[in-house]
């Protein structure tokens, strides 16, 4: 044994698998819906079966949700909007969001590994960002559910109703949260539609509701696909709908519901630009690059994933980019080493494929990172085109994967008017060690969100949201409250 | 692996001569800047990479090859330099497979001693010198010290740079005092001790650490241990890109060392995952990397010895030097 460790301490660090239990998620085998604070049966006994991504095997059977299932969720939500939650003092409801941010941290570990087997993220980043995240926005809206009349949006702003929420699959937990914390601090009640291959997280959120004792009916969870959401979105008795999702989805939800005469607010795709300029501190530019593409696979509806960089540091930046990118940690979801995890399903890596082969189709050049990939579920390693054109498909379209299209530009002014040559606004960054020309940039970008040597950065206090085809509305910060206020 | 984090070197190596003290400002002007949030944030969230099993095992036998087992204190004596030595060749009176750290270093008083008890083994012997640990005396005092050290039989020699001269812009100063001192080292290695924690910035760090290199260090190495801020996370990051983009643009490798305040296994483990993941593999070797420490190699051999027994003996278990 002494000669096999004397040689063993020469050459690399592996690193041995280091996964978190699976068991730590507690599945129950099948979910009802939640209505009026219990899981019920859904009405027509209808089931879906959501897959770990990673494995391509079922987790668990969810309801199908209906557009019965629908009604009964929003008379329960109007029920207690009218009974309770409307009427209770701002600091009383403020009580109850505390509860369940606390609550949602003492269930960190579990929602983590919930989130990353329903979602295919890595362990680290549901561990360090989702969870703490979502906690997080439910006890910065504690805080104004009893300043409304402070927040600017008239003296005496009143709760709209019964809000219906429509979330993606790519933060189920965190856009939950985002969702409603601000509609409950502002007095609505929700009935809340998680994405149809992500239902699990938003459940166990039920359950702590539950311990949270929040009122009956206050929130509802209906599970399904997009059926259910279209029933929701029409519904008569929903005074708003809130989405986040595809720009495609968002501007069928609009059309319906502004004939309905609901209000609405969206978050909708983006082709946010990464703007590196020469004087870029090169490596802290290098890993925002990388966590601007790659963090959740790219399934960040404001990801980096144009990289403007200035033309006589391209190749530099390049060569860099793909060694580390190279380095990344493709694998297991649950192992605490991993960099990149799943691809959410298999529809969405057929359609990753897609864009990817219009890319070698339009004469890009391709570079894929080296890892080797899992033979089961659902995987698409990290991938950078460079030579990329502004007309071809993979440098206008949303690709919502690991994918990089890498354009240069010359001037300041060239960036700027390639970073806003796209139909959405969403957010993109700027690279630079010079403040005065990162401001200059700023103020000519049209993105809702503009990150200065830094990208894919969020806080509760920070209003998030797009312009143009990326949506409208905020999200976060004092301005959140408007989607869910009247003045 | 090495192709993965690892770097390109030139064939044949290209160092860029000095010649002047605005070529030299020049050159360290031209180097990027290090955004301090991006920097401690990589630094972070490399710390929370997992290392369990047999790739732990692995880790902390590394990590004992990789130690400067070290004491500077007016106290030393030559009997307590004598047992430090016997420590350093055999960390483990009762494990034979427990590897020898890397060197033994002591004040340059002390080499002789240190030399002979180590007599025959594969444990080097560093001495600090140039008015270690402030560097307040002459250039002359200094080569001096290096002089004494060297002829007694070190085989390393820790300086410490200049910081007033650094942080008043003569660069020019300590460029030459390192050329100097690499020539009375003769044969002996050359660690250049940056002093981080008086050079405060991250880009100070970066600049340092270019000069150091492009004056003849063998290693750049953070602190000397002796002031309120040693070596950090992000310090040895910096450092380690500073190696790896050297040794790309010349062909050159130096190594890096991080000293002061490492004294957890756990610590020291976090730093070999940002060796592996910045510089490299290549840099996995204790002529490559070094931990400058005291009270670390008891915990590195505590944790080995609970990964052997499957439980944890009590610290009293090892001498205390």
């Amino acid at each position: 044994m002494g000669e096999e460790l004397a040689t063993s301490h020469l050459g690399a660090l592996a690193y041995d698998p280091a996964p978190e239990s699976a068991a730590i998620a507690r599945l129950h085998e099948s979910y009802g819906i939640f209505v009026d604070g219990a899981f019920t049966d859904p009405a027509q006994h209808a089931q879906l079966l959501t897959l770990n991504p990673a494995t391509g095997s079922g987790l668990a059977h969810v309801a199908m949700g209906s557009a019965s299932d629908v009604d009964l969720a929003v008379a329960s939500a109007r029920r207690a909007f009218d009974t309770t939650w409307s009427r209770m003092r701002g600091a009383e409801r403020a009580k109850y969001l505390f509860r369940i941010a606390r609550l949602i941290q003492e269930r960190a570990r579990e929602l983590a590994v919930v989130e990353t087997l329903d979602n295919g993220k890595p362990i680290r980043e549901s561990r360090d960002i989702d969870v703490p995240l979502a906690a997080a926005h439910f006890f910065y809206y504690a805080g104004w559910a009893d300043k409304l009349e402070h927040a600017g949006f008239g003296a005496h702003p009143r709760p709209l109703g019964v809000a219906g929420q429509i979330i993606p699959w790519n933060f189920p937990l965190l856009m939950a949260a985002w969702k409603l914390a601000p509609a409950l601090a502002a007095g609505n009640t929700c009935v809340l539609k998680p994405a149809e291959t992500t239902p699990l997280s938003a459940l166990v959120l039920a359950e702590i509701l539950q311990q949270a004792e929040l009122p009956p009916g206050v929130v509802n969870i209906v599970t399904g696909d997009g059926t259910t959401g279209a029933a929701l979105v029409e519904h008569a008795g929903v005074d708003k709908i809130a989405f986040t999702g595809s720009t495609e989805v968002g501007r069928v939800i609009q059309r319906r519901a502004n004939a309905a005469g609901k209000r609405v607010s969206l978050e909708l795709g983006g082709k946010g630009a990464n703007i590196v300029f020469e004087d870029a501190p090169i490596d802290e530019m290098i890993e925002g690059i990388v966590d601007g593409i790659f963090f959740n696979q790219g399934h960040v509806c404001c990801a980096g994933s144009r990289l403007l960089v200035q033309e006589n540091v391209a190749d530099e930046v390049l060569r860099r980019l793909l060694r580390r990118v190279d380095q990344l940690r493709v694998g297991d979801p649950l192992d605490k080493n991993t960099d990149v995890g799943a691809i959410n399903s298999a529809e969405q890596l057929a359609k990753i494929t897609e864009l990817v082969e219009t890319g070698e189709a339009e004469g890009a050049t391709r570079h894929t990172s080296s890892c080797a990939l899992p033979s089961e579920g659902f995987w698409f390693a990290p991938t950078v085109f460079s030579q990329v054109s502004s007309t071809q498909r993979i440098a206008r379209e949303e690709i919502f994967g690991p994918v990089l299209s890498v354009l240069t530009f010359r001037t300041p002014d060239e960036a700027v008017a390639k970073a806003n040559d796209t139909t959405y606004g969403l957010a993109c960054g700027v690279w630079s060690e010079k403040g005065s020309r990162t401001l200059w940039v700023a103020e000519r970008l049209r993105a809702g969100v503009v990150w200065a040597n830094t990208y894919n950065r969020f806080d509760p206090a920070s209003p998030f949201g797009g312009v143009k085809e990326s949506g409208f509305g905020r999200e976060g910060g004092r301005h959140g409250l408007e989607a869910y206020l009247d003045e | 692996m090495d192709a993965r984090a690892g770097v390109r070197l030139l064939d044949p190596p290209r160092a860029p001569v000095i010649a002047s003290e605005a070529q030299l400002r020049a050159l360290l002007a031209s180097l990027s800047g290090v955004d301090a949030a991006g920097a401690e944030a990589r630094a972070a969230k490399l710390a929370t990479r997992s290392i369990k099993t047999s790739s732990k095992r692995a880790a902390l036998d590394m990590i004992i090859s990789m130690i400067d087992l070290t004491t500077l204190e007016g106290a030393d004596t030559p009997e307590r330099v004598a047992s430090l030595c016997d420590k350093a060749r055999r960390p483990d009176a009762r494990d034979a497979s427990v590897p020898s750290v890397a060197a033994v270093c002591v004040y340059a008083d002390l080499v002789g001693t240190a030399r002979a008890r180590l007599a025959g083994s594969t444990v080097a012997v560093a001495a600090v010198a140039t008015a270690f640990p402030s560097g307040r005396a002459s250039r002359r005092v200094k080569l001096l010290d290096v002089e004494d050290a060297v002829a007694a039989g070190a085989d390393e020699i820790d300086m410490v740079i200049d910081r007033g001269a650094f942080l008043s812009g003569r660069l020019g100063e300590v460029f030459e005092e390192i050329v100097a001192v690499k020539e009375a080292c003769q044969h002996a290695h050359l660690k250049v001790i940056l002093e981080t924690g008086e050079l405060v910035t991250y880009d100070n760090v970066r600049r340092a650490s270019w000069l150091a290199m492009l004056a003849g260090a063998d290693f750049i190495k953070t602190s000397t241990g002796k002031v309120g801020v040693s070596a950090t996370l992000p310090v040895a990051l910096v450092l380690l890109e500073a190696v790896r983009d050297f040794a790309e643009s010349t062909g050159r490798l130096v190594g890096v060392k991080v000293a002061g305040g490492i004294r957890s296994a756990k610590d020291a483990m976090r730093y070999l995952v940002v060796v592996n993941e910045t510089a490299g593999s290549l840099w996995l070797s204790p002529t490559l990397f070094r931990f400058g420490a005291s009270s670390l190699l008891n915990d590195v051999l505590m944790q080995r010895l609970r990964q052997v027994r499957g439980a944890y003996v009590r610290p009293q278990e090892f001498s205390a030097d």
